[in-house]
């Protein structure tokens, strides 16, 4: 009666493993979760893993979607104030591309659109019909300028090394501003100019301890948290008060 | 050493934070004043978002303004009676304050709304204050005293709902303080401010308040304020961020002791003109803020909504 489950696990291996050796890209983040605690200020993520020899390796990171203002500043009477906004839709919170090589020389323009190769490539639409595209393209590039001074759009510039012809690794780094929620992180294969193989992994970022449980406790109990917050005040003031009372 | 702070969603050095707290806890035991006006400006100038650091202010002016009102009320200089009537517009005030924050926020107009407030209220309170410290050092040069009237009688004499407040000595109409009150709430809800900075002068000028009571009334009537202000902006916007406050505390408390010791050295003109130029420096800072060309003209707003 015991050994049934052995043969069967031993079967399902035994399945596998041809399968898991035909596959041409396998690849791992060495942590899945990133845990932003109090002391937390920014992390690296190992990626790692195989692709077949003579392929390029892209990767994309996406972070969860949100809705994004972007403001453009007008003069009047000689102070600079928001002007004209855009809002745009589904805006990864945060985004990063690597790749083995420059992209444009090693895909095409389509492919880089279809995948979200490139913070340029990204479908940034606004559901504002009165923006004339000449404007979309500047409130896009602005959006895109901003993001990156942010750090959450990371630089297009580092490369994923590789070791030997097969085995690549690259750190990807999550600065202390990351926004919490589920990640996407997608590996691309690409020969001849297309995508060979494709793999999704996911990463979790979620905030971890007592500042959790802050963030927590001032948004689902608000009320509470302000009582707390304020009876905090008045007794570290009082405590202040009676430490320095010969004064 | 980094601490991330949890409502701010920033990490910033702990040290840099106890830093400002003590710095500006000097300045505020050196001149009397709440320091409120110098900190939230520099929170914002630090990377914290302006409600945060709005909201975050107003938490800790309250506990600022505990450890204050205890000392005055010990020695009985808190007139309860006026800073209730205080209260009640400061009340009525925070409430708008707060509730204009929100519509601002929810405009994208509110970082503009709260460098301006600053610009004007910076202004013009740094302007008097300087005229005022340096006429009064003429005056002590010649010895020309001349004597005035306890107070004035104004148009605002003329008021109904006439109160007595004894401990005060007045006799006047309590829309007066119901709209000082109401003011100073509006103040406290958007700019993160106690408000003591423009309450004392008009408590003084405008009601002619005796000086030994006034300090001790207006720190009582902003616990208030800025209770009920932190608990609106907790509820309404969840921008009050506590470890921040209390890291900015911690800092401030002993920077106000030894502010206040070395203010007993000082002259009071000398330290007024002092704090004049202060006031007037991070109004200059501000102002030439909103006229510079901005580096980048896009900015990424506040979401609007949760």
């Amino acid at each position: 009666m015991r050994l049934a489950p052995v043969l069967l696990s031993l079967a399902i291996v035994a399945l596998a493993l041809p399968t898991a050796a035909q596959n041409p890209l396998v690849a791992d983040l060495s942590e899945h979760q990133i845990q932003i605690t109090t002391g937390f200020t920014g992390t690296n993520v190992l990626l790692f893993g195989t692709v077949d020899e003579e392929s390029d390796v892209v990767v994309v990171v996406r972070g969860p979607t949100q809705q994004t203002t972007v403001w453009r500043k007008g003069r009047f009477a000689g102070i600079w104030v928001n002007d004209r906004r855009v809002v745009f839709d589904d805006v990864p919170s945060f985004f990063a591309v690597r790749s083995s090589a420059p992209l444009d020389e090693i895909t095409s323009d389509t492919i880089r659109a279809r995948h979200g190769m490139g913070a340029n490539f990204l479908r940034l639409r606004t559901a504002d019909k009165s923006v004339s595209d000449v404007e979309l393209a500047e409130f896009r590039a602005g959006l895109i300028r901003n993001k990156r001074r942010l750090g959450l759009f990371a630089s297009e510039d580092e490369r994923i090394n590789f070791l030997g012809g097969q085995l690549f690794r690259t750190r990807l780094f999550f600065p202390a501003n990351v926004p919490t929620g589920f990640y996407d992180v997608e590996v691309f294969m690409i020969r001849d100019g297309r995508v060979a193989h494709a793999q999704t992994t996911p990463l979790i970022v979620s905030k971890a301890g007592l500042g959790a449980d802050v963030f927590f406790f001032a948004h689902r109990y608000s009320a509470f948290y302000g009582i707390l917050a304020i009876i905090l005040a008045a007794a570290a003031g009082a405590l202040a008060a009676f430490i320095f009372r010969k004064n | 050493m980094n601490i991330y702070l949890p409502i701010a969603e920033i990490s910033v050095n702990v040290f840099l934070l106890l830093g400002m707290g003590g710095g500006v806890g000097f300045l505020s035991g050196l001149f009397g004043v709440g320091g409120g006006f110098l900190m939230t400006p520099l929170l914002i100038f630090i990377g914290v978002t302006p409600a945060v650091a709005v909201a975050t202010e107003a938490n800790q002016i309250m506990a600022a303004s505990v450890s204050g009102v205890l000392a005055h009320w010990r020695r009985g200089n808190v007139d309860f009676k006026m800073g209730g009537v205080l209260l009640f517009g400061g009340a009525l005030g925070s409430v708008s304050g707060v509730w204009l924050f929100t519509l601002l926020r929810g405009l994208g107009q509110l970082d503009l709304v709260i460098s301006l407030c600053y610009v004007i209220l910076l202004g013009v309170v740094g302007v008097l204050m300087l005229v005022e410290s340096t006429r009064a050092l003429f005056r002590m040069r010649r010895q020309a005293d001349v004597r005035r009237k306890l107070h004035q009688h104004h148009w605002m004499h003329g008021l109904p709902f006439k109160m007595r407040f004894r401990k005060s000595k007045l006799y006047i109409s309590a829309l007066l303080p119901v709209m000082i009150g109401f003011i100073v709430g509006i103040l406290a809800a958007i700019m993160g401010v106690g408000g003591g900075f423009i309450m004392v002068p008009a408590m003084i000028y405008l009601l002619g308040m005796p000086t030994s009571v006034v300090v001790g009334t207006s720190l009582f009537q902003i616990i208030f304020v800025t209770g009920t202000v932190t608990f609106l902006q907790a509820t309404q916007n969840q921008t009050v961020d506590a470890i921040l406050a209390l890291i900015l505390l911690t800092g401030g408390v002993i920077g106000a002791q030894v502010g206040t010791r070395v203010g007993t050295r000082l002259r009071g003109e000398h330290l007024r003109s002092l704090l004049a130029l202060l006031v007037l420096a991070v109004c200059g800072k501000l102002a030439y803020d909103l006229i510079i060309t901005p580096s980048d003209l896009f900015i990424i707003g506040a979401s609007v909504g949760h």
